[in-house]
């Protein structure tokens, strides 16, 4: 998000927080959430797809609450008007076209009517058909699982990319010598994807509640959250939406410093950092390890503010509808040991995969009664850090960097209670080095691990790892 | 009730104090806050300007010359008592377009440790591209308070067309400076000329400086990445060289072979450079690109027909011998292959041979005073 987005979301927030109440704050919400899936949608060189990508989303979204409501949930007045919100302003974008000489919404020309009708039609089809198929095989929401998943694995390889991108060019007639891995920017799908894997797991574990069309899509594609987070629940995201919200002197003054940080921290500190900070260019670049080390530095404060600044603005911007979006870091990088660190950056996405996959595979792993404990634990960090790490690209320097953190928590645990029953001590003033040193060892344990994240290669990675250590 | 946001008043007070800020600095904006810089003291100076745009250069082009000056080596560099200081003044071919600092001119006179009038000299690059005499008075001008023992001023005929003199975005962003210089060196150009950016009260305020004070920041930052990489360029792989072939056109900014060249020079500039501050000065015709390709027979290059160009060496022999001036007419030095993607643009190895011929001529200065 630019800062005219930003300014542009904070002014909507301000005037549907002060205006509205009850359910008509939720269809304004999702109004705007719906206008804001499009109107942050990169532009990308395949033609409409500015426009097509947010309405596959859309119709994701719709298609999940469908398959995850009760029987016949669609008649009620308000899923109807939530409905009549979607297909209308998707409609009306459209629209667009033939009404205003230049697009205002997307960034490039929506394609033409005819289209976007077949569109409807299809969406509408593979709704009923997967509806339908829901109340009779339990196996269709797993299967919505598995597309959601395929579809974030295509566009976070490089590779699968740019074969996509060479089969819709193929389609498209379009030129396939300039397709790029780059052409599938989908804004927001790791956030919507991992939102409705979430209720999608919830509905077969039978913990989901059941939530309105404008609740749910307002949930997945809420626009102050919708391009980085934080990954809220479902059930407490619809506790705050059906509050009656009315905003006060305080909470608008709160919201204003919150998102007041998070625009310093974005605009002035991380995108002066960005400058200096560590990537592929600089990594041959750098001529001495001290001069590594300040750049390596600077990425791992370029990224805690980059996206800490954007967490800031997002849950900013939501106090001012009544929203309250979960928190995402606190203070990570002043934590003694790894874990402490993992509980404090990235929060929401971490306690994501601790439901959906560290705790599911514990309980999976330990049904193998002869496999030793250290070995399930060490399989499930590696196996969890791993897939984090995949969740930001399918490439192996993420896979390296999910590694380097699994190895980092499986040692630190194992550290822990070696040295708990050995090292006790009661003198604070060791107890106050102890702290310092595992602040110091942490921390630098994370920005070593930062170079395989900054980097597109191993080969740079190692390259890096010799300037720092001073050995070439 | 009392809890209700108050919004209207707030803004309305944010708004007051933005606009009372905003003009409040109008005082600000006459501060050279160029000359503040962390270069030459937290990071090494830069070896030539800051200029560029490309971000894998870790530099950009600003129109500031306290600061251009701030973030040179020249700046932080005292005088040592065996130093013989050499100024080279000049175009983007003294810069050093697509050479590295070590590559350019400069830089090949340092790594020669030419022996000057019992010293050493070292020479400073305060070339910068873009082709406008007032340009190189300008720097010249406030370089000359930095005890220069000697000017080398390159030059080429592109930098004397009058019309181009203020066409510099660094001259046309510093009016002031400019009415100093033709006050100064009682040169001919008009002070209150239209193509000099005159800033307007609200050109002074907060609003309309953010950009420049903003470039100030970005200044030192990459001093950093200079001081990291020693890089200051970006270096394509590819580029396009130089034209070789042209259109049958013998016009030299709209003159005709049958015109008049020196009444449209400033050769008024060229003569204030040379005179500046009393120091010893060598004017370089710079080597130019002599090509053999279509039409080469009206043009030597894509700047010069060839009426223009030879013109323009007779007059600055009949300008430097009349007034006892050191003269190098370097122009047919280095050959075609040996310049990259403009006309005046050097490879290493053409550099060296231009380097070759200053160094000489340096040293000969000195044997001959």
């Amino acid at each position: 998000m630019g800062l005219t987005q930003i300014g542009v979301s904070i002014l909507a927030a301000l005037l549907v927080g002060s205006l509205t109440r009850g359910a008509p704050r939720v269809y304004f919400l999702l109004a705007l959430s719906v206008l804001a899936v499009y109107w942050f949608q990169p532009v990308v060189p395949l033609r409409s797809f500015d426009f097509w990508i947010p309405s596959l989303s859309l119709a994701l979204v719709t298609l999940t609450w469908f398959i995850t409501s009760q029987t016949g949930a669609w008649r009620a007045r308000q899923n109807l008007i939530g409905l009549s919100i979607i297909v209308g302003l998707v409609a009306f974008i459209d629209l667009t076209r033939y009404t205003f000489p230049d697009p205002f919404i997307t960034t490039t020309t929506p394609p033409r009517l005819i289209f976007v009708v077949g569109f409807f039609g299809f969406t509408a089809f593979a709704v009923s058909l997967l509806t339908t198929l829901s109340r009779r095989i339990a196996f269709t929401l797993s299967l919505t699982i598995i597309l959601l998943v395929a579809i974030l694995v295509i566009l976070k390889s490089p590779v699968l990319s740019l074969q996509t991108s060479i089969l819709f060019r193929t389609l498209t007639n379009r030129p396939t010598d300039t397709a790029s891995a780059l052409d599938l920017r989908w804004l927001g799908f790791s956030y919507i994807s991992f939102r409705l894997i979430h209720v999608l797991r919830d509905k077969q574990t039978g913990r989901l509640p059941e939530l309105s069309l404008p609740e749910f899509a307002t949930y997945v594609v809420f626009f102050p959250s919708l391009a980085a987070g934080p990954i809220d629940r479902a059930e407490r995201f619809a506790t705050d939406l059906k509050k009656d919200f009315a905003p006060t002197h305080d909470e608008t003054l709160l919201a204003g410093q919150r998102i007041a940080i998070g625009l310093f921290k974005k605009f002035v500190v991380a995108d002066s950092l960005a400058l200096i900070a560590l990537n592929d260019t600089l990594a041959t670049q750098v001529r001495t390890t001290g001069w590594m080390w300040i750049i390596l530095y600077a990425y791992t404060f370029q990224i805690y503010f980059d996206f800490s600044g954007y967490t800031d603005i997002a849950i900013g911007i939501a106090r001012l509808v009544g929203i309250k979006l979960p928190e995402n870091f606190a203070a990570p990088y002043t934590k003694p040991n790894l874990t402490q660190f993992w509980n404090n950056w990235h929060m929401t996405l971490t306690q994501w995969f601790r439901s959906y996959f560290f705790n599911p595979f514990n309980r999976w792993i330990r049904g193998y009664k002869n496999i030793p404990t250290w070995i399930m634990l060490l399989a499930g960090q590696l196996a969890t850090m791993s897939l984090i790490g995949l969740w930001h690209g399918v490439t192996v320097n993420f896979i390296l960097w999910g590694i380097w953190h699994g190895l980092g928590l499986f040692l630190q645990n194992r550290w822990s209670e070696f040295a708990k029953t050995r090292f006790s001590t009661n003198n604070p003033r060791l107890q106050s080095v102890l702290h310092i040193g595992g602040i110091l060892l942490t921390f630098h344990f994370v920005a070593l691990g930062w170079v395989f994240f900054a980097l597109s290669e191993p080969s740079l990675s190692w390259h890096v790892f010799m300037k720092l250590l001073n050995l070439l | 009730m009392e809890n209700k946001p108050r919004l209207f008043p707030v803004l309305l007070k944010a708004t007051l104090i933005f606009v009372l800020f905003n003009f409040a600095f109008i005082p600000v904006s006459s501060i050279p806050l160029g000359k503040l810089s962390l270069y030459n003291s937290v990071f090494p100076g830069r070896e030539r300007f800051p200029f560029g745009e490309h971000p894998q250069a870790y530099n950009f082009s600003l129109f500031n010359l306290d600061a251009m000056f701030a973030s040179h080596v020249l700046v932080g560099t005292p005088k040592a008592s065996d130093e013989y200081r050499v100024l080279l003044i000049g175009d983007s071919s003294v810069w050093g377009t697509l050479l590295t600092p070590e590559q350019t001119l400069a830089g090949q006179l340092n790594s020669s440790a030419i022996a000057a009038c019992g010293k050493t000299a070292r020479v400073y690059n305060l070339g910068y591209p873009y082709i406008s005499l007032m340009q190189e008075l300008m720097i010249l001008d406030e370089a000359l308070q930095y005890e220069p023992d000697m000017v080398v001023w390159l030059t080429t005929l592109e930098s004397f067309p009058r019309e181009k003199q203020f066409g510099a975005p660094l001259v046309a962003n510093s009016p002031d400076r400019v009415r100093k210089l033709i006050s100064k060196y009682e040169l001919n150009g008009d002070p209150d000329d239209p193509a000099l950016n005159h800033a307007s009260t609200w050109d002074q305020t907060f609003v309309s400086q953010r950009r420049a004070l903003a470039d100030l920041i970005r200044l030192q930052i990459y001093g950093a990445l200079w001081s990291a990489t020693g890089v200051d360029q970006f270096y394509p792989e590819n580029y396009e060289r130089a034209q070789t072939d042209f259109e049958a056109d013998d016009e030299f900014h709209g003159l005709k072979p049958t015109a008049s060249l020196p009444d449209a020079l400033s050769l008024d500039i060229l003569d204030a450079g040379m005179n500046a501050g009393n120091v010893p000065a060598i004017l370089v015709n710079e080597p130019i690109l002599i090509s053999n390709g279509i039409n080469s027979d009206i043009r030597y290059n894509f700047f010069y027909p060839r009426w223009a160009f030879d013109q323009y060496r007779l007059i600055l022999n009949e300008y430097t011998s009349s007034r006892g001036l050191h003269y190098l007419d370097l122009w047919d030095l280095v050959p075609m292959e040996e310049f990259t993607n403009s006309s005046v643009h050097l490879t290493p190895k053409g550099e060296a041979m231009l380097a070759n011929k200053v160094g000489e001529a340096i040293q000969n200065f000195c044997a001959t005073k």
